[in-house]
């Protein structure tokens, strides 16, 4: 079970957490004219790379906060951890 | 029957206290602290069970987790338990076990006739000796093979026992308490680290309980004690013995099993079972010590043969002896060391050491007592059925490739030694690699992967003299670097007698003209005949040698086979082992009761149950409850002898000709809040929300991002800035986590806040024609009328003292109101609308009678929007706006979601008006086509519409509204029927939405 730095609460375990995927993906800004293939892409495709993933996890049990995971995929290492909207080094 | 394998005054269980437990429906005499194979080897009783495959005979090979043998079947308080070792199971009185895959006794089985039968259990006869004929798989093999194959029997009872689940987090977990455990543990605690010590045995001390060494000038139980003594004194310790820590995950987070009451009489009325920790520990050091190895030769698995430290510790832990003539095989000094300890209870050895001159102080005092020893000699197979009873020796050449001078000697036990194993299976676990250390011939863990030292033998450290100063040297490091207390204890001196070298030997050739059975795994019958059949058939990674022969696989994952499986196959292979490499090693350690991973979570504690503040008056009024989602609500209120179907039809009856009140607390409720609330709406929700004025409220659809409807409800603007908004009971969790994520991560400009209200508010419907009426006398001084309470329309009123939220909106399709008030007056409020509402002739309803009111309305619920819907196919098209953009817009352009011939809902009725139609069938043009007949849609919900009395279902068929008026079938193969149906219109009744108006 990992163990999560939640930057607004400390360390805590993964079951305090649920899974938000892949935290680079951008949403389309509103309003926007974009193509089907564009769109398909940020609704549907996502890498899974083994190494470092930059993703989302909600602390659904704790401060209900989305942050942000760097995560080694293969050894479950963590990095850093970030609130949602910190710039990402 | 008499303990005529006891010793006087030797060993540690309590000679005060006498138990009897029954055996095979026999009864016998241990002493407290004896296992059953403690027990059972005093009372001369060796046959056990009956082998995995071939049903040979079975005993005792070892004295702790590593035992393949002996696995019997518990009954305790008529609950069975199966598959539990009898080397670790303590007796006590009451205890009664028994064999398992044997019949019809241990003695006399059926199943030996395997052992005759041999050539066709070759490895691998699963893959192939059975696949020919085919019909013959499932009629005669497959229950045969199951009927032979399996140990012990689950019960299929409801386990009544309690098991209870603790989280724990520690500066240091070490795991086992022998001299490396214990040493670390002292220095640990005394530089102020906060210490877990787990042992998985009875008593602490592991190897220093039978060693014969001298630590500080005491003995090594000596030591033990007063070690454990000190640690259990100081605050900053847990200390804890029967402890087994058999998994080691990610982030130093280790899992014990603690078996706290399986050696009690009886279920204690306050102590649970078992306790499963999660422990997560900053610094861990494995100290899990070593398992000694078999040597491979002729009939090694007949009782009687068992690992030469199992033989010791009987003797010195439980004072038992293993025979009585034994017989020690060994390639190393540990086998002198049991040699030396039958001596001094009177019993005469004779030792065969495989090297041919080895020297020690262990060597000499063995041959100063008059031990005979033949040296450059070997076990070539042991004879005896169901016990040895001799054993052809040889002299082996010093290739040892040839035997010479084979001779038969009379013996009763046979205890070997083929040096030591670490268990590197938590280090492993950790995730580090493992190297081959030559002088050993066996793994130890490699580099750290976590936060996690090996220690002691477990590191391949086999002098007492060095795991004592590394174990201390290590419990002062890792301690140090958390406390920084830099308190470092002395180490003691330490004096041994055997030394560290072992003979690389650890299989004896056959001799010629002999085809003995030389078995590797002893659980799961492996020979080496079988690992050399998997290699010729072509098998070369261990991994899949392993599979094909199942090596190693058995309950005991291989504790005592896995090595000598690889020694074999490298030999085989002219390969050092290390190429060869070893299979991996997986949680758990050992086996753990299911009880224990499931916890308290189990029955109605295996989820939260909620219920709302009005429950009780439910249940007073004859209530039969139904789970939706984690909540508890009626599914109707019973009335004399009525059943489901006559109940929710007189309740739904009564809304449509009277007034009805359902409770609506398990509605999710959302607080939105803030200056953006407006824009945030109108990009969550498809339909226009900038308009809404306040005191009014909107039907809302929402999206995801791929286009499918994710949840319904209705919002109120409660105030400028402040939104209420309902979802559906099952999607609450998922839309406050679904807006969360929008406000903080995609639009973080928008200033909204949300947060749920679920619990603060409790609900009432109250729906019918006299709803109106019967809102006049709740609320008299309130303008209810149709002008100053619209449609939509939300009022704040007072309800006998009581401040209350009116919502008019519906979901049964009649004039409707909502009320809400705060959860605590939720019971007042109830009562007062039953009491007011009796002169209306008011019932309350419960989930069916609301399903059928949505059904025949034509209102799409769970059951339609169910992950695969757009509002089109919900006919929530009209929902959708055009001019703006919302959460998922973009999808609905895509071509399958624009395409004209899409499912739609529609309405179905039985052309017999009788025939009920099962939810799920399939709607079909021809119900003789050929199969598979091409499904035009599926029938989502069905109900008998009170308002015609017949039959009614809503159903999401291709191309629906182009199919009004169509005669097709129902048809459902899992009922096995077939009806003549009628598509009819989805809004079955009132479909110009007359009464919520009126």
């Amino acid at each position: 079970m990992l163990y999560i730095n939640c930057p607004h609460c400390g360390l805590r375990s993964q079951n305090e957490f649920a899974y938000g995927g892949d935290a680079t993906v951008k949403r389309p800004e509103l309003n926007k004219e974009i193509s089907d293939q564009e769109w398909d892409n940020f609704v549907y495709l996502r890498k899974s790379p083994r190494g470092k993933h930059l993703e989302l996890w909600h602390h659904i049990s704790g401060c209900r906060q989305w942050i942000k995971v760097e995560r080694d995929t293969s050894t479950h290492e963590i990095f850093k951890t970030y609130k949602a909207n910190e710039a990402i080094e | 029957m008499s303990q005529d394998f006891r010793l006087d005054n030797v060993g540690m269980v309590n000679r005060e206290k006498k138990i009897s437990f029954k055996f095979n429906g026999k009864k016998y005499f241990g002493f407290e602290g004896d296992t059953i194979a403690s027990a059972l080897i005093a009372n001369g009783v060796h046959l056990v069970g009956r082998s995995f495959k071939y049903h040979r005979p079975r005993g005792f090979f070892g004295v702790g987790v590593d035992e393949p043998y002996a696995i019997l079947q518990l009954d305790r308080n008529n609950e069975r338990d199966p598959n539990i070792r009898a080397t670790e199971q303590e007796i006590f009185e009451g205890l009664e076990v028994k064999s398992v895959n044997c019949w019809p006794s241990v003695n006399f089985d059926i199943g030996a006739i395997n052992n005759f039968l041999k050539m066709f259990f070759p490895a691998g006869f699963y893959y192939k000796t059975f696949m020919w004929p085919p019909s013959f798989w499932y009629k005669i093999y497959e229950p045969f093979i199951r009927m032979a194959a399996g140990f012990g029997e689950a019960s299929i009872k409801h386990d009544k026992e309690r098991y209870e689940h603790k989280y724990e987090y520690c500066d240091l977990l070490i795991t086992g308490s022998g001299p490396s455990g214990l040493a670390s543990a002292y220095a640990a605690a005394k530089n102020g680290a906060r210490v877990i010590l787990a042992e998985d045995k009875p008593r602490f001390g592991g190897s220093l309980l039978t060693s014969d060494v001298n630590i500080g000038n005491q003995t090594g139980v000596e030591w033990t004690e007063k070690i454990i003594a000190e640690l259990k004194s100081m605050p900053n310790v847990t200390v804890k013995n029967r402890s087994q820590v058999f998994g080691y995950y990610d982030h130093n987070m280790l899992v014990m099993s603690e078996r706290i009451s399986d050696h009690l009489p009886k279920t204690q009325k306050y102590l649970p079972k078992q306790r499963l920790w999660y422990i997560r520990a900053n610094e861990v050091l494995i100290s899990s010590g070593s398992i000694e190895r078999p040597l491979v030769f002729g009939n090694n698995d007949t009782p009687g043969v068992m690992l030469s430290s199992a033989a010791k510790e009987y003797m010195k832990v439980y004072g038992v002896l293993v025979g009585k003539k034994p017989l020690i095989f060994t390639n190393n000094d540990s086998g002198y060391e049991t040699a030396i300890e039958f001596k001094k209870n009177g019993v005469n050895p004779i030792i065969l050491d495989t090297r041919s001159d080895p020297s020690s102080d262990i060597i000499a005092e063995a041959k100063n007592l008059n031990i005979e020893i033949k040296f450059s000699h070997v076990v070539v197979a042991a004879k005896g059925y169901k016990k040895v009873k001799s054993a052809d020796i040889a002299k082996i050449s010093d290739d040892k490739k040839e035997l010479f001078n084979i001779e038969n000697i009379e013996c009763d036990c046979i205890c070997v030694s083929g040096f030591w194993t670490p268990s590197i299976h938590l280090a492993s676990q950790s995730g580090n690699k493992s190297k081959f250390n030559e002088k050993i011939d066996a793994f130890v863990p490699d580099k750290s992967k976590q936060q996690e030292n090996t220690i002691g033998s477990a590191n391949g450290i086999f002098t007492l003299e060095e795991t004592i100063k590394d174990a201390f040297d290590k419990g002062f490091d890792v301690s140090n670097k958390i406390t920084e207390k830099n308190n470092k204890v002395s180490v003691p001196t330490v004096v041994e007698k055997k030394s560290t070298d072992h003979d690389k030997f650890w299989c004896v050739p056959l001799p010629k003209g002999k085809s003995y059975k030389r078995f590797l795994d002893f659980q799961n019958d492996v020979a080496v005949s079988d690992i050399e059949l998997a290699l010729r058939e072509g098998f070369r990674s261990i991994e899949h040698v392993k599979r094909y022969t199942t090596l190693g696989m058995a309950t005991d994952q291989g504790k005592t086979s896995n090595l000598n499986g690889l020694q074999l196959v490298s030999d085989i292979e002219n390969k050092v082992v290390p190429q060869v490499g070893h299979t991996t090693f997986r949680p758990p350690y050992t086996p753990v009761s299911i009880g224990a991973i499931v916890g308290r979570e189990v029955g109605k504690h295996s989820k939260p149950t909620r219920k709302s503040p009005m429950h009780s008056w439910h249940e007073k009024n004859n209530a039969v409850f139904v789970h939706a989602g984690v909540w508890l609500r009626p599914r109707y209120y019973k009335q004399g002898n009525e059943g489901l179907f006559e109940a929710s039809k007189r309740e739904a009856k009564n809304v449509r000709q009277n007034v009805g009140v359902c409770d609506v607390t398990t509605l999710g409720k959302i607080d939105v809040k803030g200056p953006d609330a407006a824009e945030f709406l109108n990009r969550v929700y498809t339909n226009a929300w900038l308009k809404l004025p306040v005191g009014k409220a909107r039907y809302g659809v929402m999206l995801r991002e791929d286009g499918i409807v994710m949840d319904d409800g209705t919002t109120t603007r409660i105030s400028e800035n402040h939104y209420h908004m309902t979802t559906t009971t099952a999607q609450a969790a998922n839309v406050l986590s679904h807006l969360e994520y929008y406000l903080q991560l995609v639009w973080p400009e928008l200033n909204v806040n949300v947060v749920s209200t679920t619990e603060q508010w409790a609900g009432a419907a109250i729906a019918g024609p006299n709803s109106r009426k019967l809102l006049m006398k709740l609320f008299p001084n309130l303008d209810v009328s149709n002008e100053g309470l619209p449609f939509m329309g939300y009022k704040e009123a007072d309800l006998f003292g009581v401040p209350a939220k009116i919502y008019r909106i519906s979901f049964s399709g009649e004039l409707a109101y909502e009320i809400n008030v705060e959860s605590d007056n939720g019971y007042f409020m109830w009562e007062k609308i039953m009491e007011v509402g009796k002169e209306f002739q008011i019932q309350p309803y419960g989930t069916e009678a609301l399903s059928t009111l949505r059904i025949e309305m034509g209102h799409v619920a769970g059951s339609e929007l169910d992950g695969r819907t757009i509002p089109y196919d919900a006919s929530l098209e009209g929902l959708v706006s055009k001019k703006k953009d919302f959460i998922g817009k973009r999808s609905l352009n895509r071509s399958a979601f624009t395409s004209t011939d899409r499912e739609k809902l529609v309405g179905v009725v039985p052309i017999d008006k009788t025939t009920s139609i099962p939810e799920g069938s399939y709607i079909v043009k021809d119900p003789k086509a050929k199969l598979p007949n091409p499904k035009l849609g599926h029938v989502s919900a069905s109900c008998w519409s009170v308002e015609y009395d017949n039959p009614f279902s809503l159903a999401i068929i291709k191309d629906g509204k182009n199919m009004i008026g169509q005669k097709l079938f129902a048809m459902s193969p899992l009922k096995n029927k077939t009806i003549p149906v009628e598509i009819v219109s989805s809004h079955y009744v009132d479909p110009e939405g007359k009464r919520v108006r009126s």
